[in-house]
């Protein structure tokens, strides 16, 4: 029997969790380094299925597990879990952000300072772990009702995260905003999901939950187009679709920073990506009913988001709603069902991920020197962090779409995607670049490069360590793949070809 | 020597990037820093000699080609090579940029970055100059936005941070309709590859129908989509504000490369990419190009003798000499394939490098009074020659070559355009003319307000006392200086390059 790869990485963060609770309380930097240990282990182990996945030219689900979990005839639930071009980069990017969270979560205890989390971190990070084995067990699960399983655990944990460790001020109600939404978006797609279930056994007589299976179960284009928009509505809520968008930039800035890390790099992710999974890929035909409305609504969400973002004072909230314009990108990139397209999704995905977790990590180590996150209260941090200035400065690049940078390989083809679909859209949506641009630099200006209010003179110093490695790391993907884009498009590419076939096309 | 010969490109592109990542981890002081930059920068310098001696200006088409698979996918590849035309910027790029270097010596603050930057710079240019490959020319035609920005934005002059946005933003924005272009073309033939391009895009009917309306009508509106990108750049009136901000506010070795070299990627762009893809609608077009190289012309000579400010008067007086290589490529385009067409267009190639020469040369000798006096005021100046006799010398040098005075080398090229543009656009040669004459009197009045006049007692005692320029400044100026004045007698070194490459392709 090979070795069960990807079982150790979803377990791995609950084990390590409810170790790291069996610690005492005032361990603190044994719960850290216990956090640590697992998070290496995890990106470690989701580097290699990413290597092996790239480098042996696989296609196709690999590293495929089955178990029967609930094998009572009529349920037949198993514990199947497999990775495909598509989620291999979703599962390096979740031990990325993993790692890097637990870094900066790591942060700074001396009495002047105090970054990261200091308030009962053994807590904290065994919320986080729950949160990261959630996130791991969608991207691999090839069983629905697993993906519904471990979709709900992934949400959960936000609640306790933001409502105890968040911003004073709104922690309480962007936790139940927050919360409330992305439940009623999944109860919607959980009814469409057993729709699909019983349909599947009118059709065929297989009671199954397999998504693979339920990928030929022959479903009515009547009935796609019947559910198509509960299913990919309901997970896309998580995906920041607008106009469902309200939830996520409020959960962000009321997060602490590992978690708006998450929130933003990962857990995003995981809608657009159950969207993709569940909608699209086992309703084809009502994928491409909708696809005009998906469409409407990414091409809002790009543009209106970026205007949104440009008035921001706030960077927390900046940075949320240039995710809610990048996320708009991935779901164009989805809607136009093309090869081009979907690919420049795929890549998209891991490029705002990496960005957006750089960005919120960037902001927080601000924030938890200078305990302002006010863009006109803010200067001159370029001179005490230089570092993480140029961190910074890379994801800003990466957001603009800079070429060079991995932003533009995601968002080039997600171009090309929509011109071979409905070329105004492209035209409309190419404005975002120039405003996502202003903003940016902008912004870089007055937080890092303007000359720095007397009130914060003297009391900001620089990152430690640890955030220094959690930002190169991330710079790394970053570059790398902008340069050589060949360190992930074959792959996502071979995903898309699979999703190309589901589609009937091409 | 067979490497060499075969990834000659290669290296001249990449040398200065890799200096400048070498630079990064470099410790020491700020002299290791100057002379380490100022070395690397020679190498591409070496290296472009040496390319010049294996080069064969007989040979039509592109010499020392280069590919290498980049971003599969959407079938984009690294490919690179080298002609008469694309020779003859890279010789300026990488003549200039070890000037510009030498020029910086006197900046003291964070040399570091500034160096590095400069060197990325000089990669991002020469990329735009040795593309073969759409995808390519725009990777490095917006990279080259992204250094530029920071020299001014953090080297730059009191109103730094409007106009190193206004520049960021004008040529983003002006490049948004490049960008849909080249997806648009990507979408069309499946490749980026120019030579590949170049064949397709001309054999479309014009008659077919493409997105909904006739070929002819999206190739217009592809043209003028690409001509703004150019012409914002260029740049050519109307949308030529951004340059008086950007030159005036930038350090002088930024002004240096962005007259010397920048300005250039947009001439090159029409030349490059425009009249090869778009023969038939710079026919149609010629005219209106010409309006508006003309109204840059005259505008840019009215505007250049209305300012007090010195580098104010030079960045104007830039306007007025790229108009000139505008209404060139304009004449060329409407009479292609005739000899005008052939010394209009070897005129502004020429016009390119010889405004190349001189921009920098008056950029850096206003930084030089700059940095003396901390005033570009022109009334603040007056009767400064007996004070600085060399500096005065060698400033009515430089103006002459700028004049365009016959002997030194904008004449040839001025004298080419305006021969080569006379029969295809008499009236607007016409017209030109009387930009021609005030060209005269912006730089007469230049000289006179610094040099001639009463003097101005105020620089000649004291702590105020001007001194003379140093040995480290005569140095960047000689090898300009000497090249103006053997460009104006015996052009024929760089103009058969240029001619021959010009005569095969247009």
């Amino acid at each position: 029997m090979t070795f069960p790869i990807l079982s150790v990485i979803t377990f791995l963060p609950f084990a390590a969790g409810i170790f790291i609770l069996m610690l005492p309380a005032n361990r603190k930097n044994e719960a850290r380094a216990t956090a640590l240990a697992a998070a290496v282990i995890d990106l470690l182990l989701s580097g290699w299925v990413y290597v092996q996945y790239l480098t042996q030219h696989m296609t196709g689900y690999q590293f495929v597990e089955k178990y029967a979990w609930l094998n009572i005839p009529p349920l037949n639930i198993a514990l199947h879990f497999g990775v495909d071009g598509i989620s291999a980069p979703l599962v390096l990017l979740t031990g990325i952000v993993m790692f890097t969270g637990v870094l900066i979560s790591w942060g700074d205890d001396d009495p002047h300072v105090m970054a990261g989390i200091q308030d009962r971190p053994r807590e904290f990070f065994a919320f986080l772990f729950l949160l990261a084995g959630g996130v791991f067990g969608v991207f691999v699960s090839l069983d629905l009702f697993m993906l519904f399983f471990f979709y709900e655990i992934a949400v959960f944990p936000m609640y306790l995260l933001i409502a105890i460790w968040g911003w004073v001020k709104t922690r309480e109600y962007a936790a139940m905003k927050l919360t409330l939404y992305l439940f009623i978006g999944s109860v919607v797609a959980l009814v469409g999901a057993l729709a699909m279930y019983w349909t599947q056994y009118q059709n065929t007589g297989v009671l199954s939950f397999d998504m693979l299976e339920m990928e030929n179960a022959g479903f009515s284009a009547a009935f796609q187009n019947t559910w198509f928009l509960p299913v990919f509505l309901g997970f896309a809520v998580l995906g920041g679709i607008w106009p469902f968008h309200n939830w996520s930039p409020d959960g962000h800035v009321a997060a602490p920073t590992a978690v708006s890390m998450f929130h933003a790099g990962v857990l995003m992710k995981l809608g657009a990506f159950a969207a993709l999974r569940v909608g699209v890929m086992l309703l084809p035909e009502g994928a491409k009913h909708w696809s005009w409305l998906i469409m409407t609504f990414a091409g809002v969400a790009v543009v209106y988001g970026a205007y949104i973002a440009y008035v921001q004072t706030d960077l927390k909230y900046m940075i949320g709603f240039s995710s809610v314009s990048h996320m708009g990108l991935v779901m164009l990139g989805i809607s136009t069902l093309n090869e081009t397209g979907l690919l420049g999704a795929g890549v998209q995905m891991f490029s705002h991920g990496v960005m957006t977790a750089l960005f919120f990590a960037v902001t927080g180590m601000i924030y938890d020197r200078s305990h302002t996150r006010m863009i006109p209260e803010l200067g001159g941090i370029a001179k005490v962090m230089p570092f993480a200035t140029i961190g910074f400065i890379v994801g800003g690049l990466v957001s603009m779409g800079m070429p060079g940078f991995s932003g533009f390989v995601a968002e080039f083809p997600i171009f090309m995607g929509v011109w071979g679909e409905q070329w105004l859209v492209a035209v409309i949506c190419s404005i975002s670049i120039v405003i996502t641009a202003a903003y940016i630099m902008m912004n870089i200006r007055k937080v890092f490069f303007a000359p720095m209010p007397e009130k914060l003179e003297g009391h900001v110093g620089d990152i430690t360590m640890l955030d220094k490695v959690a930002i190169t790391t991330l710079c790394l993907f970053m570059i790398g793949i902008g340069v050589f884009p060949s360190m992930m498009v074959p792959m996502v590419e071979s995903g898309v070809t699979y999703i190309m076939t589901l589609l009937g096309g091409a | 020597m067979d490497y060499l010969n075969t990834h000659l490109l290669s290296l001249i592109l990449f040398a200065p990037a890799v200096a400048a990542l070498i630079m990064f981890f470099l410790p020491g002081d700020a002299k290791l820093h100057r002379w380490f930059a100022f070395s690397a920068s020679l190498i591409p310098f070496v290296l472009t000699l040496v390319l010049w001696s294996r080069f064969d200006a007989n040979a039509t088409g592109f010499q020392f080609e280069e590919k290498y698979v980049w971003y599969e996918a959407i079938n984009s590849s690294f490919h690179i090579g080298v002609d008469g035309i694309s020779f003859s910027m890279v010789l300026l790029t990488t003549l200039l940029t070890p000037l510009a270097i030498l020029a910086s010596f006197s900046v003291t603050d964070r040399i570091k970055p500034y160096m590095m930057l400069f060197l990325f710079l000089e990669t991002g240019m020469l990329g735009v100059f040795l593309a073969l490959d759409l995808l390519i020319f725009f990777v490095f035609w917006e990279i080259g936005l992204v250094p530029m920005y920071f020299l001014i934005n953090q080297w730059g002059s009191a109103n730094r941070n409007y106009a190193s946005l206004k520049f960021m933003i004008y040529t983003m924005g002006g490049s948004l309709g490049l960008l849909l272009a080249v997806q648009m073309l990507g979408v069309l033939f499946g490749t980026f590859d120019l030579l590949v391009l170049y064949q397709n895009w001309n054999s479309l009917n014009p008659g077919d129908v493409l997105l909904g309306m006739s070929v002819s009508t999206v190739k217009s509106i592809a043209f003028w989509a690409f001509a703004i990108a150019f012409a914002v750049k260029v740049p050519i009136w109307p949308f030529h504000t951004w340059l008086p901000d950007a030159h005036t506010e930038a350090p002088t070795a930024g002004s240096m490369i962005l007259a010397g070299v920048l300005l250039k990627l947009g001439a090159y762009g029409f030349i490059r990419l425009v009249l090869p893809l778009y023969p038939v609608e710079a026919k149609i077009f010629a005219g209106a190009l010409a309006f508006l190289a003309v109204a840059a012309i005259v505008f840019g000579a009215f505007g250049s003798f209305g300012q007090t400010d010195f580098k104010r008067l030079v960045a104007y007086s830039s306007v007025n000499h790229m108009g000139f290589v505008v209404l060139g490529i304009a004449a060329a385009g409407l009479a292609a394939g005739t000899t005008e067409a052939h010394i209009a267009m070897s005129g502004a190639v020429l016009q390119m490098f010889n405004h190349g020469l001189s921009a920098a040369g008056m950029f850096f000798l206003v930084g030089a009074i700059y940095e003396r006096t901390h005033t570009r005021n022109l009334e603040e100046f007056g009767g400064l020659f007996p004070l600085v006799p060399i500096y005065g010398g060698i400033l009515i040098f430089t103006s002459m070559a700028s004049l365009g005075l016959p002997g030194l080398n904008g004449f040839v090229s001025e004298f080419m355009i305006v021969r080569g543009s006379y029969l295809p656009l008499t009236v607007y040669t016409a017209i030109s003319m009387l930009g021609l004459l005030f060209t005269g009197a912006y730089i007469l009045k230049g000289i006179k307000k610094v040099l001639h006049g009463p003097m101005n007692e105020h620089w000649a005692h004291g702590e105020h006392k001007l001194t003379e320029i140093n040995t480290r400044e005569v140095l960047v100026m000689v090898p300009l200086m000497a090249l103006m004045l053997f460009t104006g007698l015996w052009p024929r070194w760089i103009l058969e390059i240029i001619n021959k490459a010009v005569t095969a392709l247009f």
